[in-house]
């Protein structure tokens, strides 16, 4: 059997409508040949956890500016592994300060984190291996 | 996931399981020996009738298919919608959006949306949306949404997986000739006029009305309704969701017979190309085949590989 596509989902929770860093997001990884679900803004912690499931996506990515990633952030992994989808790889991109990263990644269950400036390739190389062990681990 | 979990997962799939059925879409999506065994055992499983939605991009496709499920749901039925958008032809990864525009139906359990790629496939369909709304019917779907991907005149494959074909024009988008030549016009079973808060919508709904009008035979044909609808007002959306409903009725009443005909003879041309080749991708044939690819008419190759799998018949399975 073929390999299947990586499914991620892409979504902007919160109030903030600076999607541009999103699309680039959703772009790059279409470009590494993904099934790129894009949800667009104002998406709630519930409407995120409801798309992931329906998509029966590998990977949430989740897009913050607004400053409310300490609230949002674990609500959304916490909501996902409530829900029996633990196995999704969560990103986070957007405005988190270094020190917010370290306890985000550490104690509620974000897998990696990526600023401005980040090179894409960093993060598709990133999605690939750790899909691919989680996977494996199924 | 191995094989003898399909059963289960499809058992899980009848039971309305939503986690199930977004894992059970993904095999149908895959592809594979697995799709046939969720295939057989879902066989006869699920009523509700498929919707086809087409039309050009930009028709408004994703936004009319927002206020028929909200209709729907008013009247208390669940929704299933499969949105379909294109692969890229470099990549083969697909940017899928129209979650974007059913903004409003998020979080409601009621609504089972799925986006699928159509990896390249011609018409605009994944080849695999006839299997994704088969399953969105085990699971207790009275209706099921299928917005294609709009590739225009072209679209006509929707007519050969939907049970009613709902064709989106919006005004203005061409003169009556566009209208008159062979392709969706002829396949709609229902046709909205979108955007009908437009001043020169009233137009194309006048020209579309005649022409249909002219195409009006006897009472065994289903006379296709020509629906001014606004989403952005929600207007007509009563209307339209009634001519839905009426025409799954008179399906009941009169079955399709040429549709249902050339439904199945697709059925089997699909099964017979997806077991051919994964029969011929078993032979020792194919990976020379492979290593070769360009240096040889790619005729000759086929040829071949078809005189070695005679020759040495199944391997497996």
């Amino acid at each position: 059997m073929s390999e299947a596509p990586i499914r991620v989902l892409v979504a902007k929770p919160g109030l903030d409508g600076h999607d541009r860093g999103a699309k680039v997001i959703a772009r790059a990884l279409r470009d590494a040949g993904m099934d790129v679900i894009y949800t667009g803004i104002g998406q709630t912690p519930h409407m995120i956890v409801e798309a992931a499931l329906q998509e029966d996506v590998d990977v949430v990515g989740l897009s913050i500016l607004s400053g409310a990633h300490m609230t949002l952030l674990p609500k959304v992994a916490t909501q996902l592994r409530e829900a029996g989808l633990g196995h999704c790889v969560i990103i986070a991109g957007g405005i988190i300060p270094a020190e917010d990263s370290t306890i985000l990644t550490s104690q509620h269950g974000i897998d990696a984190i990526y600023g401005p400036g980040t090179n894409t390739d960093d993060i598709v190389a990133f999605i690939r291996t750790t899909v691919a062990a989680r996977r494996a681990a199924s | 996931m191995n094989d003898a979990t399909v059963p289960q997962l499809a058992t899980a799939v009848r039971r309305g399981d939503r986690r199930a059925l977004a894992r059970a879409l993904t095999i149908i999506d895959r592809g594979g020996v697995q799709v046939r065994r969720l295939r057989q055992a879902l066989a006869g499983y699920g009523v509700g009738s498929l919707v086809g939605i087409t039309g050009a991009p930009g028709a408004g496709k994703s936004s009319l298919t927002t206020v028929i499920t909200q209709e729907l749901r008013r009247r208390g039925m669940q929704v299933g919608i499969i949105a379909v958008d294109p692969s890229s032809p470099l990549s083969g990864g697909s940017l899928l959006g129209d979650r974007i525009r059913m903004y409003d139906l998020a979080g409601d359990s009621g609504v089972f949306i799925r986006s699928m790629a159509n990896r390249g496939q011609y018409g605009g369909l994944a080849a695999s949306t006839l299997d994704a709304a088969m399953l969105m019917r085990a699971a207790g779907f009275g209706m099921v949404l299928l917005e294609t991907v709009g590739a225009g005149q072209s679209d006509v494959a929707v007519v050969d997986v939907a049970d009613t074909v709902l064709l989106v024009e919006s005004p203005g988008m061409g003169d009556e000739v566009q209208s008159i030549k062979a392709g969706l016009l002829e396949v709609a079973d229902v046709i909205v006029v979108s955007k009908s808060d437009r001043p020169d919508s009233s137009a194309t709904l006048q020209q579309l009305r005649a022409l249909m009008r002219m195409q009006m035979g006897s009472d065994d044909v289903w006379s296709v309704p020509v629906l001014p609808v606004s989403a952005i007002q929600q207007t007509g959306v009563a209307e339209l969701v009634d001519a839905l409903l009426a025409h799954a009725e008179w399906l009941q009443v009169h079955p399709p017979t040429w549709r249902q005909q050339r439904r199945y003879l697709l059925a089997l041309q699909r099964a017979i190309d997806v077991q051919l080749r994964e029969a011929l991708q078993q032979l020792p044939g194919w990976s020379v085949a492979l290593a070769q690819l360009g240096q040889y008419d790619s005729d000759l190759m086929a040829r071949q590989l078809l005189e070695e799998f005679v020759a040495n018949g199944f391997t497996k399975e």
